[in-house]
């Protein structure tokens, strides 16, 4: 770990220095990243509007629930799908196989470096959405910060997700068909698309022994508030639990697919 | 002991055989075939501490691959390798750190920061101490005088430029083996020279093993004693360089001025070059002396001088020949 921190400091620090010399994209990409929840905002407030509470959602709950979806978007985001297939097919990741440190560590924390930029561009467009449609919340300190540990939890964990299927170009340079039927299982059972109070009971259950969940829906319903003190515990041991499963996922899996590379295109 | 040891090294790739036309591509989907490509074949050998020692082939010959291999980025399919002390294929932090291979014009740089910024991540990547950090950072930009390249983003410097500070940031860990596959790519003669006059600075001072590819034979002229030859993934030759003309160089350099007008020579040997006064001839290296003999005796000689044909040629002509059979009777083990 004393050899891993100043890594992690370095490589955040640089992609924060990366992203602010691009700062006019990087606003441009947070709003891009923005888009989806807002449509998502605007077609459940309507529903909500003409058809009333939907297990226990209403307008003022679906506002609240996808202002907050944004933020943590922001937190979330980890490799895009197809940066893998290219990071490899390209013989790009040979660089970084060169180093002695695994390229784990400074992915993660050149994204978590990241994000400082593009959550201090998210801040003027959630004033713009506030004042635009007024959700109802008023999260305290500890609400705040418990959020804020979840919203990390979160984004290791998707993290990790996307690390281990990525670890799949090794065996076949053409991954990313598995990585989009992912993101569209995370889209339903993760609270993407809609609060998992929408869906059926028995997608419920099963989005709660998925890693999904526990990357977007449970930091939301942290922050506003939606869950008892016991329910945070159980979230927060279940964010532990998936970052310890597909960590050591990625350990098991790392050693042999790294003797499947062909360097090629280096 | 030897830095590297190479012991039946083999790479063979599994690659699918595609053949043309859109039914053969719809075959393709049911029944995929394949066939092993072998890129490296029983390579052995070994470095010594501080050898400096080039590395030729043609394209494809099956040089990258081993390296790659020697420096943990490939898993061998056979044979094994130890660089010091250390088998590769494990690719222990330890070794990583003691190890660099720089590919010519590649950039593992951050494209978008100041050069000083990578050379920082790399300080934190190798955990190299401060006092190392700062000496060796001092050292090596004086004598790749990239002093003033250090300020700015990388997208912004020339493909020369951008492989000077290649190296230093490589070699700011100062690794005692060194694998430089084709450094001076693409650059122009002064910066070859440049790079060339650094390599052998930082054999020297650090007495580091250095394996060289290069396709400009001036680099390995100027580096190398010795030299591997490969062809075809196997190994043709391993020896001195002034050997290499004499096993594979069948012909000698022979230029003759006469007084006067020249007349035909053709009877002597093949004519290269030609002028009213003066000839060059290439003629087998076992005949050079009856030759030169004649040419002294029959004509009105001013000058005659003997020479082996350039190192460039010798290696052309020894992989345009293409004769496997002569290549494997040549083969030294």
């Amino acid at each position: 770990m004393n050899r891993l921190l100043p890594i992690y400091l370095v490589e955040g620090k640089a992609a924060v220095q990366r992203q602010a010399q691009y700062r006019g994209a990087a606003f441009i990409s947070v709003l891009g990243f923005l888009i989806e929840p807002i449509v998502y905002l605007i077609v459940w407030r309507t529903v909500a509007e003409q058809a009333g509470d939907i297990n226990g959602y209403g307008v003022d709950e679906f506002t609240s629930y996808y202002i907050v979806w944004t933020l943590v978007r922001v937190f979330n985001l980890a490799l895009a799908p197809g940066a893998w297939d290219w990071w490899v097919r390209t013989g790009r990741i040979a660089n970084d196989l060169l180093h002695p440190v695994n390229p784990y560590h400074r992915q993660l924390a050149g994204m978590a470096g990241a994000k400082v930029v593009w959550i201090t561009l998210w801040i003027p467009v959630a004033v713009f959405l506030t004042v635009l449609f007024r959700p109802q919340f008023s999260p305290s300190l500890l609400e705040g910060t418990v959020f804020f540990v979840t919203a990390w939890a979160g984004y290791v964990i998707r993290f990790n997700v996307l690390w281990l299927l990525g670890l799949v170009s090794f065996w076949t340079t053409r991954a990313q068909a598995l990585i989009e039927v992912i993101i569209a299982m995370e889209l339903l059972l993760s609270g993407r698309l809609v609060p998992m109070a929408i869906m059926p009971q028995w997608v419920q259950t099963v989005s709660t022994w998925m890693p999904f969940k526990w990357t977007f829906e449970f930091p939301i319903e942290v922050f506003i508030g939606q869950l008892t003190t016991a329910e945070i515990w159980q979230g927060l041991g279940m964010q532990l639990a998936w970052i310890a499963i597909t960590g050591l996922g990625i350990m098991a899996v790392w050693r042999n697919a790294i003797r499947k590379f062909t360097a090629v295109g280096t | 002991m030897p830095s590297v040891v190479v012991e039946g090294l083999t790479k063979t790739f599994k690659v699918p055989v595609r053949e043309e036309g859109f039914l053969n591509s719809l075959k393709s989907l049911v029944n995929r075939t394949y066939r092993n490509v072998e890129a490296v074949k029983d390579m052995s050998f070994t470095l010594e501490p501080g050898e400096v020692v080039g590395f030729l082939g043609p394209n494809g010959a099956g040089k990258t691959t081993t390296l790659k291999m020697l420096s943990g980025l490939l898993y061998p399919s056979a044979g094994h390798a130890q660089v010091i002390g250390f088998d590769p294929s494990e690719r222990e932090a330890e070794f990583l750190t003691k190890v660099a291979l720089i590919m010519g014009n590649r950039n593992s740089l951050m494209w978008d920061l100041p050069v000083a910024d990578s050379l920082d991540v790399r300080k934190a990547i190798y955990s190299i101490g401060d006092a190392d950090y700062r000496s060796r950072r001092e050292r090596f930009t004086e004598m790749l005088d990239v002093g003033d390249l250090l300020t700015k983003p990388v997208r912004n410097l020339s493909l020369g430029e951008r492989m000077k500070v290649e190296i230093l940031a490589a070699l700011l860990p100062a690794p005692p083996v060194l694998f430089l596959d084709e450094p001076t790519l693409g650059l122009d003669l002064s910066m070859q020279k440049r790079i060339r006059s650094f390599v052998a600075d930082y054999a020297g001072e650090e007495g580091a093993t250095i394996l060289l590819t290069s396709h400009y034979m001036a680099d390995v002229t100027a580096l190398c004693e010795r030299v591997i030859v490969i062809h075809r993934g196997a190994k043709l030759f391993d020896g001195d360089l002034s050997e290499l003309s004499d096993r594979f160089g069948a012909l000698k350099t022979i230029t003759v001025s006469v007084t006067g007008s020249l007349p035909d020579v053709s009877g002597y040997g093949a004519v290269t070059e030609r002028t009213a006064d003066k000839a060059v001839l290439a003629v087998p290296r076992g005949e050079v002396a009856g030759v030169a003999a004649r040419l002294l005796a029959e004509l009105d000689v001013l000058d005659l001088s003997i020479e082996d044909p350039p190192i460039e040629d010798v290696i052309e002509s020894t992989f345009a020949s293409g004769d496997d059979q002569a290549a494997a009777a040549a083969r030294v083990e």
